[in-house]
């Protein structure tokens, strides 16, 4: 089991490089940074200029060269919010499902797991059954645009994980969520 | 029984050897009694002879028992001359003049191989004739076992009921960041802590012989079903599915467990074998959330929260199958269905408003009864003599560990300070 994990893991990074314009440079230093500037991502573009100067080796980190963590690209946005009670996607969220299913669709190798969540109110178990719907939600509509069942794992964190730990409904709102995590991660 | 017989007990008090956990918690949990039983019984309980040289003396754990439990009223036993430690030192009307019902006395001797010798006989004051008496044979390490089984003795004969001093619970403590399961005898003494995790652990569940705790552990980043021995410490994962793995519910022989699998889509509830062989079989068919299940004691229907119905409600199902029947119709939220070890009733969780009280439902009456202010309250379970729940709730923002007697008088609430305490649930009678 580990060793396929293992496997997985790699083929995920390395999917996750094809998509890139780095891919020729892969594994190669300094230099390698300036093609990232191509891709919209200006921010990431002028945050390595100061390491250029100092020669660092940033180029062999393939994963920073990957979509999945340019804070520019959607697929970096990995959080869908629903509503008390609900596991309806809403409209704002489709956007990022559907860069995340084409990311699947172009990538068969990757694999992702969808965390539920639940707010704390109530019993626990019931609790991690909701989180499971939201989770089983956004599994449905990554499928609906392309991607393969074998590609998502639907989990739940329940009540157990709470990003936020308030007794009111802001913090309840933050907690009727659903993530994605890429198994590479 | 005539006056004077001593029923001698060899074999049972070293069912305790069994517990090895991997570390003695010290913090002990301590409770507080709120409420008291309509008729208490007053009852004197007179220091057994030579106790004072024990590490832990008998008759004050035997008086904290019977007082937590609310049935009792304790009578001042002290300035008899001579103190009473045999049948026919006792003085009944003296004891009449003080209001007490019964009397407890007894003894202690040391025994040649280290062990003790320890001895108690239960008099009736009115009838001036003994109800009880045993002797037992106990470590220095089951010297508090003992007592709890002493206060066992007397409250089965003078309620009625099996006493559940003897038994114990099995919960979770949140420290920081650390998780920790937990068992403890029911007073909450003798903590100790028989996993630790950076995860959480929800939903422990005791085998009907009190020796393996079936749970869910978050460890692999996913709810995963584990069965853990407490004799050796040893767990097996024995439902990792696809997808979460949770609310393990054991069947009253200890072969099989309900558990709540999301492999086909999604939460439906499924049996398993409790070692974790062969492969599961569905028991619910639906689109909508099945889970919490829970055996009748006969092992013939389970109990289970669904929202089939729209709403959060419970249903019963026949394990043989068949459609499932709904029971609760008294709001919009109820959940967390446990039977009474009589099979009469069930313990659940109903909300009202944003508050969640602990509420039990009759079966043949279908009457409700809410037994708790409510707040926060959670996971409840019965006692095995099912004459009090135990479950969580939330004091201050601190999750704490309550009881409730099952008509509602009585109240207790244990507290470890500093701790977040939390999934509670109730062991079974395995000491008798």
């Amino acid at each position: 089991m580990k060793k396929i994990f293992a496997g997985l893991l790699i083929a995920g990074m390395l999917a996750g490089c094809s998509s890139t314009p780095t891919k020729e440079q892969e594994g190669a230093a300094v230099e390698d940074l300036k093609p990232l500037a191509s891709t919209p991502a200006p921010a990431a573009a002028q945050a390595p200029k100061p390491d250029s100067a100092t020669g660092r080796p940033l180029g062999t980190s393939t994963v920073a060269a990957s979509p999945l963590k340019d804070p520019a690209n959607i697929l970096s946005k990995r959080s869908v919010y629903f509503d008390y009670d609900s596991n309806l996607v809403k409209d704002e969220y489709k956007p990022l499902i559907t860069a995340h299913a084409r990311y699947l669709t172009q990538n068969r190798a990757a694999q992702m797991r969808v965390e539920g969540n639940a707010d704390d109110r109530g019993s626990r178990e019931y609790n991690l059954a909701l989180g499971q719907r939201r989770a089983e939600a956004v599994k449905q509509m990554l499928q609906l645009l392309g991607a393969q069942a074998s590609q998502i794992e639907s989990v739940s964190f329940g009540e157990e994980k709470p990003k936020a730990t308030g007794q009111d409904e802001a913090s309840w709102a933050e907690n009727r969520r659903a993530d994605i995590r890429y198994q590479s991660e | 029984m005539k006056a004077g017989h001593l029923i001698i007990f060899r074999n049972s008090i070293f069912l305790l050897a069994l517990l090895l956990a991997p570390g003695i918690v010290h913090a002990a949990l301590t409770i507080e009694i709120i409420g008291a039983g309509a008729n208490q019984i007053p009852i004197a309980i007179v220091p057994f002879r030579a106790e004072d040289a024990l590490a832990t003396k008998i008759t004050p754990v035997i008086a904290a028992d019977l007082a937590r439990s609310g049935l009792f009223k304790p009578v001042d036993a002290g300035g008899m001359v001579p103190v009473p430690h045999e049948p026919e030192q006792v003085v009944y009307s003296q004891w009449q003049a003080r209001g007490a019902e019964a009397v407890v006395i007894g003894s202690v001797t040391l025994l040649p191989d280290g062990r003790y010798d320890i001895r108690f006989r239960l008099m009736d004051v009115v009838k001036q004739t003994q109800l009880a008496g045993f002797v037992y044979f106990a470590t220095a390490a089951q010297l508090r076992l003992t007592a709890h089984k002493i206060a066992d003795a007397i409250y089965e004969k003078m309620t009625g009921d099996a006493g559940v001093f003897a038994t114990r619970i099995t919960y979770v403590v949140k420290k920081g960041p650390r998780y920790e399961l937990q068992v403890s005898d029911a007073d909450g003494f003798g903590a100790q802590s028989v996993l630790s995790s950076n995860e959480p652990i929800i939903s422990p569940s005791w085998a009907p012989d009190g020796t393996r705790l079936a749970y869910v552990s978050f460890e692999r980043k996913k709810p995963v079903v584990y069965v853990q021995s407490l004799t050796t410490g040893n767990r097996q994962v024995v439902a990792d599915f696809w997808g979460s793995n949770s609310a393990p519910a054991w069947s009253p022989d200890g072969k099989r467990l309900a558990v709540t699998l999301t492999k086909d889509g999604g939460s439906q509830i499924y049996l398993i074998n409790a070692d974790g062989s062969g492969s599961p079989t569905r028991l619910t068919h639906t689109s909508a959330i099945d889970t919490e299940a829970n055996f009748s004691p006969d092992g013939q229907s389970l109990l289970f929260t669904s929202d089939r119905g729209g709403s959060p409600q419970i249903y019963r199902l026949a394990v043989g199958g068949g459609p499932a029947q709904r029971l609760t119709f008294e709001g919009t939220y109820n959940v967390s269905p446990r039977h009474s070890s009589d099979g009469k009733s069930f313990t659940f969780i109903q909300r009202n408003g944003n508050r969640f009280s602990v509420a039990v439902q009759d079966f043949a009456s279908r009457q409700v009864q809410v037994l708790t202010d409510g707040g926060i309250d959670e996971s409840p379970s019965f006692a095995p003599n099912s004459r009090m729940i135990l479950y969580a709730t939330v004091v201050r923002g601190r999750g704490i560990l309550a009881a409730v007697s099952s008509d509602g008088r009585i109240k207790q609430r244990f507290s470890e300070d500093a701790s977040d305490v939390r999934e509670p649930s109730w062991g079974p009678l395995v000491y008798k």
